[in-house]
């Protein structure tokens, strides 16, 4: 036959043209390349998706849902028009009306509220990628109600770190891939930096470096670890502090980075009882003291050249002690509470593990120390000729911050990595720019309402202390509407969405006339006791009006949500609009790049499909401010100042030459970072791949908690501007504030009620209690551990509309350990009801060895209600399908004294989703479908059957 | 494997015509000529071409079926359609000369009962091929499907009511031809190859075998595939065991019995003909299990 | 035509997929499903897309295994599959009209779907399950290893590679020329054990697999530890010492 192979043409065409933007299947934010061709219509038709390989993030590489993105544009379930509910709130009908009608109806609405009380208005925006503008927008309104997901999601993870070392992981920083020897991975199924983690874990496969994976579930990261942890839920923090024990007790910290860096030394004050017990140790001049080593005398821990003691009491008053930092976490960490025998049971880790690991981190941070020849100064002035690295390094998700003691847990494994010396230097973890901002660089949050008057500030901000809470004349009640920066949860930097419908609904602390929301799917996966949610939507007064008067929302799809909005708007998809993905707002840095980019109209939505009439929500938002006359957002005429929101991208200025984009700044587009309004800096973007990055110099790579290079690169890119010093607390003052707070020793005092829980919560040095639920509800009743997991190849409820996605993810079961199965007599397949102490779901089961053996857990939002996302309401999804969140109670089981606690973090409010303990038995009835089942959503529009996408290529 | 109705229908009525043809080719005795030829000639030959028509119901492109005469040099299908429609135009030259002529020509006989013969061989080697389907892949298979194709030949030779003609008696050669048929077929279902006696399991599928046990956890998607629904096709083992009962009573059982009345009592083309119908029926049973029971490699990881 | 080629140049182009770092994440198998759709031969269409039973086809595909030990937790392997470009390729063989071809030039099993009947018997002696009809065009799909893109003048250079290889964001998948022992993927295969699936069926595929490296169990014992563990009273005499030389 020989090699005579067949004629095939192996350069067939590809595309048309390729336009380079940024994902937005979810909120890793990877540069895309949409290849667009032809279709048969005439109109550009996207053909294919692919990484782009210059970008910062992804490198090129693309995920799951990335790839899918062509069935997330052409969803069936896209909106066309604005609506009007026409029906009962919950039933899904509507009728279509025009943008202009639309407009008027919401800016009546608005005007109403913000002429007599703006609080009426609550604004939550979801997993919002534009805070930075919504926030300002909701500033401008003039109400305090404003908060993204964040609280819901894991403001745990991100206050944690900030309030420990002005970091975190994720957006804040990520592992030093290319040099760390060992890495440890805390509760991460997917994480938001989901393909950077994947190149990363890629990388120190490579080379050959130990993974170890902490996690109930050994699934994806977790199964390609090295070493597997399989810890019982909720308890990292005990694992966390007796690897710490172990390396006290081993010596193996690192004294010089405390000293340089940390308040290791500084002087608390040991005064039980008193007014300032706990509070550090000031002079005069309000700075804080350490004891000078050589003579024990109190000392400004600022002086030049002063060598502190770590260990002693010292008389730093008349009649006044304190002792530092460090003698106190020494004598805290290395008691037997933390040994490995006394936290094993407990955590589910064997004590030889536990010895055997703190061995392994101390070897790989001082053994196989890392030194580049770097020389770099430092904010003291002092030059140093080497970077010195302790290569260990970690990264921790929602698995430890979705917890009731997850800020703590958080904090305990950021002090263990301070401990160990191995933040931002060579082979550590590494903080992304504008990272390290500490709290003290952070904006504080802003309350009030006053009619046709902005806030003085953001509504979202970290509090000092309990200075900045949120609470009206009485100290007591908070002036915002999801209870946040008041006594339930002092430092919620996030807000906390996931309370509002319940308060509003309850009125409580205050009725509200409008909910905005967008992008929130908040009747459904989004919520707590989605049920219950539901019901408080749907019900009326005794008048018969909705208790909460008016919904407005926006959605780019048909979604569980859309269903309880009475004024839709319908957003554009990722590929049709511009979009800021600015450095004022969650970046998307890596540690070496200071990065921003855009999204863009790759298409045109007017030939995206017959009568489509969208817009971006950005855009509606800016002209509905204009509409409204919302400073900054109109002309000294009343005329809009902005056309669009790629007008406002390009012409706002947050401060004098700072706006959202840094790129190609300046009249002429020659100014990076600082520079006037470029009129043409969309285009740049554009040109550019969508995307600016800006590479940081080699000597402001490391150490930038205390780099003058990197302050100074920082000061000229306007990261910020000027010097901002960070101080690592590993012993947080704002928590012992607190204490005293609730101790009466200090204003405003908390209600008899919350004392207790601050007093025992707010420990300033990072510590452990058990997680509420597992201590509220019996062990015998509901003796087991239930999670849920991020599939890699789905989002939330968003994937399943995804004719490609939905195929891999289309129903979900429960996974229950081998052991379980057992005394339980549960087979593959077999229906069980699975109950919390809030009700009861029926589920098929799927038997697990790789599993914590009392943590049961599924993927998450693959459960939809019926009729929902334009699917067909005998779906998979819909039948086979469960949520978890039926299970979850937004509050605890009322305790003794009869209150009835939020089921959250009780420092930052974050909700406690993995907290569920649960049940499990075999259903006495053994056919589906899954329950609970919902009366079906009216589907907007037919689906079409078969998809045969690209076939007009293919000919 | 799924069983599909147009396979199963196309190997058991082909089987059977081919098997008719072969015997009308062998000389078995006939009508001479006239309405009996006929009635034979198109019950053997339709038999066989409902069969062939059948199988092409089970392809994505009917339209395209000619294209699977060309590749006879390496695959079974392709020679089973060549050997097909050469015995078969081979027939209708036989049958046109039987029919009119009166004239059985012995040569041409001989090789279209070769032909028929190499047919059914063919049919029963695309199955008998498969490696991934253990239990069909063992030389038993083609030996079940010619002794099955030879003896639905003979119990329809013998409805046509000639074997007084006959060198042995019918009946006694169609039960000796019957017993070595489901004889064979028993010691095809007690070889019972399966992936496991082949030394194929979810360990050599996935070559984690030798880390420890391996079992799926969860398939690439939620729902069914191609593959799933083509190859992964489970019977319970009590529902396979009365099937199995079902299909020896009627295709062994039933026709033994009638087969030793005519012994007794003298043959029977009636007789014969409900002996025909009785196996025929039977070995839709045993092929809806010959599919159904077998076991396909992709079943060790889906 | 539908046998094997005699000739060959020896190139056996095809994947090479690291089980130790695959995290299942499915990115191969979307992007895959992405370029082909609109690319060689029909599309990868999906029937009944928003119902209730939606069967598409895939030319790659993630299973998930449990692999339990004798002595030691059951961990997890993700295990990507598409076809293996046999060099012994029974779906070559069994094709009766000679759609199925196994490429002389590189090894590369295609399927012309314009000859393509439908007939499925590829599909069946197939032992890996890589053959899928299409639900709607009623052809046999099958990886075609980007046969499209790896020749591609219209590609940049360095994206003439298979699309799952250049998306898959773990680096688990390698493309290369495994007729050559000094390739790159044919010398990663010799240091990592590379494997053949089912060696058994005779099919002697192109495609290998790398194992998961050896994990190491929880109840492995601490070796003695290089560092003593200090008591209370020893603690702060190794501060003071600490501190005095830093
Ligand atoms: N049981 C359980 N529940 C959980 C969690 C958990 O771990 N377990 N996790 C929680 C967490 S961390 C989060 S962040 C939430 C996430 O939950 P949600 O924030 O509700 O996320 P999605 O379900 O993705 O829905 C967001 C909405 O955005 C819409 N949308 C998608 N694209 C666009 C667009 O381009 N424009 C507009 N305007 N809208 C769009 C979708 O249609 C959908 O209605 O879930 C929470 N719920
Ligand atoms: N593909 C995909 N990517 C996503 C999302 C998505 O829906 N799909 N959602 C995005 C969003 S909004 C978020 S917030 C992030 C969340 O990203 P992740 O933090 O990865 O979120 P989860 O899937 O909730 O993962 C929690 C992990 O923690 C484990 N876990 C639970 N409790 C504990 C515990 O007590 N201790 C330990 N050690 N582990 C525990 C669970 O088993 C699970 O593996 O992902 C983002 N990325
Ligand atoms: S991780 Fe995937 S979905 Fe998220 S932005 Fe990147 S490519 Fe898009
Ligand atoms: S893309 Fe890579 S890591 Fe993801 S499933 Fe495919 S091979 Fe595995
Ligand atoms: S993997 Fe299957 S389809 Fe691919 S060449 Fe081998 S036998 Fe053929
Ligand atoms: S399905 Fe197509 S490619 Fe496969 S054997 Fe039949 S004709 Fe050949
Ligand atoms: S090589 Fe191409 S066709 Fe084959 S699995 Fe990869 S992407 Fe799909
Ligand atoms: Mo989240």
């Amino acid at each position: 036959m020989g090699l005579h192979d067949r004629e095939l043409n192996k350069s067939p065409h590809v595309s048309d043209e390729v336009r380079k933007t940024t994902c937005y299947m979810c909120a890793c934010r990877c540069g895309i390349n949409v290849h667009l061709r032809k279709g048969e219509d005439g109109q550009p038709k996207v053909r294919y998706i692919e990484g782009n390989r210059d970008h910062p993030v992804n490198k090129g590489v693309l995920c799951a849902k990335g790839s899918a993105g062509i069935m997330q544009h052409y969803s069936p379930a896209r909106l066309n028009k604005p609506m009007k509910r026409v029906g009962e709130r919950g039933k899904g009908e509507f009728e279509e009306i025009s943008w202009d009608e639309a407009l008027t109806t919401a800016t009546q609405w608005l005007s109403e509220i913000r002429n007599v009380d703006p609080k009426k208005l609550a604004f939550f925006t979801g997993r919002d990628q534009s805070q930075s503008m919504t926030g300002w927008w909701a500033q401008q309104f003039g109400t305090p109600n404003f908060a993204a997901h964040g609280g819901f999601c894991s403001v745990n993870m991100a206050a944690g770190g900030i309030y420990t070392f002005g970091g975190a992981f994720w957006e804040f920083g990520s592992p030093d891939w290319s040099k760390s020897e060992m890495f440890m991975i805390f509760g991460v199924a997917e994480d938001h930096d989901s393909n950077p983690i994947k190149l990363g874990l890629a990388e120190m496969k490579r080379r050959g470096k130990k993974i170890v994976g902490v996690n109930p579930v050994r699934t994806g990261y977790n199964a390609i670890a090295d070493e597997w942890v399989g810890i019982t839920p909720g308890t990292d923090g005990l694992f966390i502090l007796s690897l710490v024990h172990e390396l006290l007790k081993m010596g193996k910290v690192d004294l010089d980075y405390l000293l340089r860096y940390t308040n290791a030394p500084h002087l608390v004050i040991d005064n039980p009882g008193g007014a300032d017990h706990g509070l550090f140790a000031r002079d005069k001049d309000g700075d804080i003291l350490v004891a000078d080593r050589a003579t024990g005398k109190p000392v400004k821990s600022n002086a030049k050249g002063v060598k502190p003691a770590l260990q002693g009491v010292c008389k730093y008053a008349r009649g006044k002690v304190a002792r530092p930092v460090f003698e106190m976490l020494a004598d805290k960490y290395m008691s037997d509470e933390y040994a490995p025998e006394s936290v094993t049971e407990r955590t589910g880790v064997p004590v030889s593990q536990i010895k055997r690991l703190a061995q392994e981190i101390a070897e790989a941070a001082f053994e196989k120390e890392i030194i580049l020849d770097q020389p770099w100064v430092d904010m003291k002035g002092e030059k140093h000729d080497k970077m010195i690295g302790r290569p260990v390094s970690f990264h921790a998700m929602r698995g430890i911050s979705a917890h009731s003691n997850g800020f703590q847990t958080c904090r305990s494994l950021h002090l263990l990595q301070i401990l160990l010396g191995s933040i931002d230097c060579p082979g550590g973890f590494r903080f992304k720019p504008p990272y390290p901002r500490p709290v003290a660089a952070q904006p504080k949050p802003h309350g009030g309402s006053v009619p046709n008057t902005p806030l003085a500030g953001p509504p979202l901000g970290m509090p000092r202390g309990p200075e900045d809470l949120l609470l009206q004349e009485d100290g007591v009640t908070p002036q915002r509407i999801d209870r946040a920066y008041s006594w339930d949860a002092p430092l919620s930097a996030h807000g906390m969405m996931h309370m509002v419908i319940s308060n509003a609904h309850a009125q409580d602390p205050y009725p509200i006339d409008v909910l905005f929301m967008y992008m929130a799917n908040m009747s459904w996966n989004s919520s707590m006791n989605s049920k219950g949610v539901m019901n408080m939507l749907e019900d009326k007064d005794k008048d018969g009006n909705y208790v909460i008067p008016k919904i407005i929302y926006a959605d780019a799809y048909n979604s569980e949500m859309v269903a309880y909005a009475d004024l839709v708007f319908p957003d554009t998809t990722y590929l049709e609009r511009h979009d800021c993905i600015s450095l004022l707002d969650r970046p998307i840095c890596e540690p070496d790049v200071m990065a921003d980019s855009i999204r863009w109209p790759v298409v045109d939505p007017a030939t995206q499909g017959e009568n489509r009439d969208v817009r971006g929500f950005q855009s509606v938002l800016i002209e509905l401010g204009a509409r409204l006359g919302l400073p900054g957002m109109t002309n000294e005429d009343g005329t809009a100042k902005f056309k669009d929101y790629a007008d406002y991208m390009a012409n706002h200025e947050r401060k004098p030459g700072v706006g959202p984009l840094a790129g190609w700044r300046g009249k002429d587009g020659d100014k990076h970072g600082r520079g006037e309004p470029n009129p043409n800096q969309v285009q740049a973007y554009i040109d550019n791949g969508g995307f600016f990055e800006a590479h940081l110099p080699e000597e402001a790579r490391y150490f930038k908690h205390a780099n003058k290079h990197w302050q100074d690169w920082a000061v000229e890119m306007g990261l910020q501007d000027g010097p901002v010093e960070n101080i690592f607390q590993l012993y947080s003052e704002p928590l012992a504030k607190f204490q005293l707070c609730a101790e009466g020793h200090m204003e405003p005092i908390p209600p008899e009620t919350h004392k207790q829980r601050i007093r025992d919560n707010m420990d300033p040095l990072p510590t452990w209690y058990p997680t509420f639920e597992g201590d509220a509800v019996s062990e015998t009743l509901y003796p087991y551990n239930a999670l849920t997991q991020r599939p890699a190849a789905m989002y939330h409820s968003w994937g399943s509309q995804n004719a490609w996605l939905r195929q891999i993810h289309g129903s979900n079961p429960m996974f229950v350990p081998s052991k379980i199965c057992d005394e339980k007599g549960l087979k593959d397949g077999d229906w069980a009801l699975v109950s919390s102490h809030h009700g009861a779901i029926k589920v098929q089961v799927k038997r697990m060895e790789a599993v914590n053996v009392n943590t049961m857990w599924t993927w998450n939002a693959i459960g939809k209600r019926s009729g929902a996302w334009n699917l067909d309401p005998d779906s998979p999804e819909a039948k086979k399908g469960f949520l978890l969140n039926h299970l979850i109670h937004e509050l605890l089981p009322p305790k003794g004294d009869g209150m009835r606690w939020s089921n959250s973090d009780p420092i930052t409010g974050q909700a406690a989703w993995f907290d569920l303990k649960v049940n499990i038995e075999k259903a006495p009835n053994q056919d589906g479908p899954t329950e609970p089942q919902f009366p079906k959503q009216k589907r907007a529009k037919s689906s079409p059957t078969n998809i045969e996408y690209g076939k007009e290529w293919t000919k | 494997m799924h069983p599909a109705i147009s396979v199963i229908f196309f190997t058991v009525t082909s089987g059977a015509g081919f098997g008719f043809v072969a015997l009308i080719g062998l000389g078995v005795p006939m009508p001479e000529s006239g309405v009996g030829a006929f009635f034979a000639s198109l019950i053997a030959g339709g038999l066989a071409v409902a069969g062939l028509i059948s199988s092409t119901f089970h392809l994505g492109h009917p339209e395209r079926a000619w294209r699977a005469f060309s590749q006879w040099r390496s695959s079974w299908l392709s020679r089973e359609g060549v050997c097909a429609v050469f015995t078969l135009v081979l027939f209708a030259f036989y049958a046109l000369n039987w029919v009119f002529f009166d004239n059985r020509i012995g040569w041409l006989g001989l090789i279209m009962a070769i032909g028929a013969l190499a047919t059914v061989f063919t049919t029963a080697m695309i199955y008998t091929q498969m490696k991934t389907v253990p239990v069909w892949n063992n030389v038993l298979t083609p030996v079940c499907y010619m002794l099955f194709a030879l003896t639905c030949g003979i119990l329809l030779a013998g409805s046509f009511g000639y074997w007084e003609a006959a060198v042995v008696s019918l009946p006694f050669f169609a039960l000796v031809s019957i017993v070595a048929a489901w004889g064979a077929k028993l010691m095809w279902w007690q070889s019972g190859e399966t992936l496991s006696s082949r030394g194929s399991d979810a360990g050599t599928a996935t070559g984690l075998g030798s880390i420890g046990k391996v079992k799926l956890l969860e398939k690439p998607h939620s729902g069914e595939n191609y593959l799933t629904k083509e190859m992964v096709h489970q019977v319970g083992r009590k529902h396979a065991n009365k099937l199995r009962m079902i299909s020896l009573l009627l295709g062994a059982g039933l026709p033994i019995v009638v087969c030793l009345i005519m012994l007794i009592a003298g043959a029977n083309g009636f007789l014969f003909a409900v002996a025909a119908l009785a196996m025929i029926a039977g070995l839709f049973v045993e092929r809806w299990l010959f599919f159904a029971e077998a076991e396909h490699a992709v079943s060790l990881y889906y | 035509m539908t046998s094997l080629p005699t000739e060959t140049t020896g190139k056996k182009l095809g994947l090479v997929i690291d089980l130790d770092t695959c995290v299942g994440c499915h990115a191969c198998v979307v992007n895959c499903k992405e370029w082909n759709t609109g690319g060689y031969g029909a599309p990868l269409s999906d029937l009944d897309a928003y119902g209730a039973e939606p069967v598409g086809s895939w030319l790659n595909r993630i299973h998930t295994f449990e692999v339990t030990p004798e002595d030691a937790p059951a961990s997890i392997v993700h295990f990507p599959k598409s076809c293996l470009h046999c060099d012994d390729a029974p779906c070559v063989t069994v094709c009766p009209t000679g759609a199925s071809y196994k490429r002389a030039e590189d090894g590369i099993v295609l399927v012309d779907e314009d000859m393509c009947i439908g007939c499925g018997l590829c599909a069946w002696s197939c032992p890996y399950g890589a053959r899928e009809m299409d639900p709607v065009e009623n052809v046999m799909k099958k990886c075609t290893l980007c046969v499209d893109r790896i020749y591609n003048d219209n590609l940049p250079q360095e994206d003439q590679i298979p699309a799952c290889v250049r998306t898959c964001p773990a680096e688990a998948r390698h493309f290369g020329d495994l007729g050559d022992p000094e390739s790159d993927i044919s010398k990663l295969v010799a240091e990592r054990g590379g494997m053949d699936l089912m060696p058994e069926m005779g099919t002697k595929p192109v495609n290998k697999y790398l194992p998961p490296r050896p994990k190491t169990h929880s109840t492995v014992e601490p070796e003695a530890p290089k560092a003593k563990a200090l008591d209370a009273k020893g603690f702060l005499g190794w501060l003071d010492k600490t501190l005095e030389a830093l």
